[in-house]
């Protein structure tokens, strides 16, 4: 007699061991669902959930990491301080120039470069490569060789800015002055960045129907016409999207600028996290060190969620 | 204006979420401009009301 040929799933269960197959036998669908989720859901405990709520706890005490001393619960004090704080005021604000510079050059340059990189072109492939390289750097990379791109002596940005101006190029330095250095870190998150929002916009770009224009052409609509009420309307999500993701890694910005500035000339580069992490790992005020990371959690997740709305009602339209 | 007023009295989402949304708004305009000392201050309660109203009403219905 022939043997009757198996399907698949028949196989697969007859290679579970009896032992276990006698086990799971009387288990529900719901069960086995939590058998397979339960540990990626224990994992996101004890990895996020857990040290966000201990990080609270924390917060309302004057725990130091490098004391073994008792910990004493002060309610708000940590905050009242942070948040009466006029160096950390101006660290903010530190941040808010980053923040927005950044996202506003990346986006304007990025969407530039997406929209001319979308039109077909001989050597595409090739420029794509070659300006998507500075995401592909490490930091810690970029900071050093942005640092000797920006010496006065022998720095090869500041001969391009004497070629174009006629200043003597030892006269000014990027790093070194207050005026200058914001900007300074502001150019190089751009370079290394503006790659990632261009990749966004151009498959936003890549994602428009060629027939949607054919149409408008037939309608006679002038190519501004088009660009405005096709091309942006449509890459628009995406471009929020750039934005969103842009805006919550540059607000946690440490290694890029340690590397360039360490947070000087002063403190007029010091970021939010350059100075939590002197808080915490330096003075080692844990406690407060606990509160500001909290007030930055709350920042961020507050402006993600109605970002995320935004975007889905983008996206609804 | 009035059915914004009449949606925050009959706890419709998109109303809530407004408020919500400007507080949010209006917090992280505080903590982050060089204004004045006090807005910084008061920041962070800003921030946190808006947002866990925002967690909230984001479970009414519309």
């Amino acid at each position: 007699m022939v043997p009757m040929p198996q399907d698949p799933a028949t196989i697969a269960a007859s290679a579970t061991p009896p032992r276990v197959a006698r086990k799971i036998k009387g288990l529900s669908d719901r069960a086995i669902a939590w058998i397979f989720v339960g540990p990626t859901i224990f994992l996101l405990l004890a990895i996020n959930i857990f040290p966000l709520i201990w990080t609270i706890r924390l917060s309302f005490t004057n725990f130091k990491a490098n004391r073994n001393r008792e910990v004493e619960w002060i309610g708000t004090r940590n905050y009242e301080r942070i948040l009466t704080d006029s160096d950390i005021w101006l660290n903010m604000q530190a941040t808010a120039h980053f923040l927005f510079w950044t996202i506003f050059f990346q986006v304007l340059i990025g969407f530039t470069l997406a929209y001319l990189i979308n039109k077909k072109f001989k050597g595409n492939d090739l420029w794509t490569t070659i300006i998507v390289l500075p995401m592909m750097l490490s930091p810690a990379v970029v900071g050093n060789f942005w640092k000797f791109l920006y010496q006065p002596q022998i720095g090869l940005f500041n001969y391009i800015v004497a070629f174009f101006t006629g200043k003597d190029p030892s006269s000014f330095e990027m790093l070194g002055s207050v005026q200058l250095a914001p900007w300074s870190i502001v150019i190089v998150d751009t370079w290394m960045w503006t790659p990632f929002v261009m990749l966004i916009c151009l498959a936003g770009l890549r994602s428009i129907p060629d027939y949607i224009y054919e149409a408008a052409e037939v309608d006679r609509a002038s190519k501004l016409r088009q660009f405005f009420t096709i091309t942006i309307p449509m890459v628009l999500p995406f471009l929020m999207l750039a934005v969103l993701f842009r805006g919550i890694e540059n607000f946690k910005m440490f290694d890029l600028v340690v590397q360039l500035t360490g947070g000087g000339p002063g403190s007029t580069t010091e970021l939010t996290s350059i100075n939590l992490k002197r808080e915490a790992f330096e003075k080692w005020r844990t406690g407060y060190a606990s509160a500001y990371a909290i007030i930055l959690f709350v920042t961020v997740f507050g402006l993600a969620s109605i970002y995320v709305k935004a975007l889905n009602k983008v996206k609804e339209r | 204006m009035s059915n914004f007023f009449t949606g925050l009295l009959r706890l419709k989402r998109g109303p809530w979420e407004m408020l919500a949304t400007i507080l949010i708004g209006l917090g992280v305009f505080m903590l982050m401009q060089p204004f004045v000392l006090w807005a910084f201050t008061y920041s962070f309660v800003t921030t946190l009301v808006g947002t866990v109203m925002f967690i909230i009403v984001s479970h009414f219905k519309d």
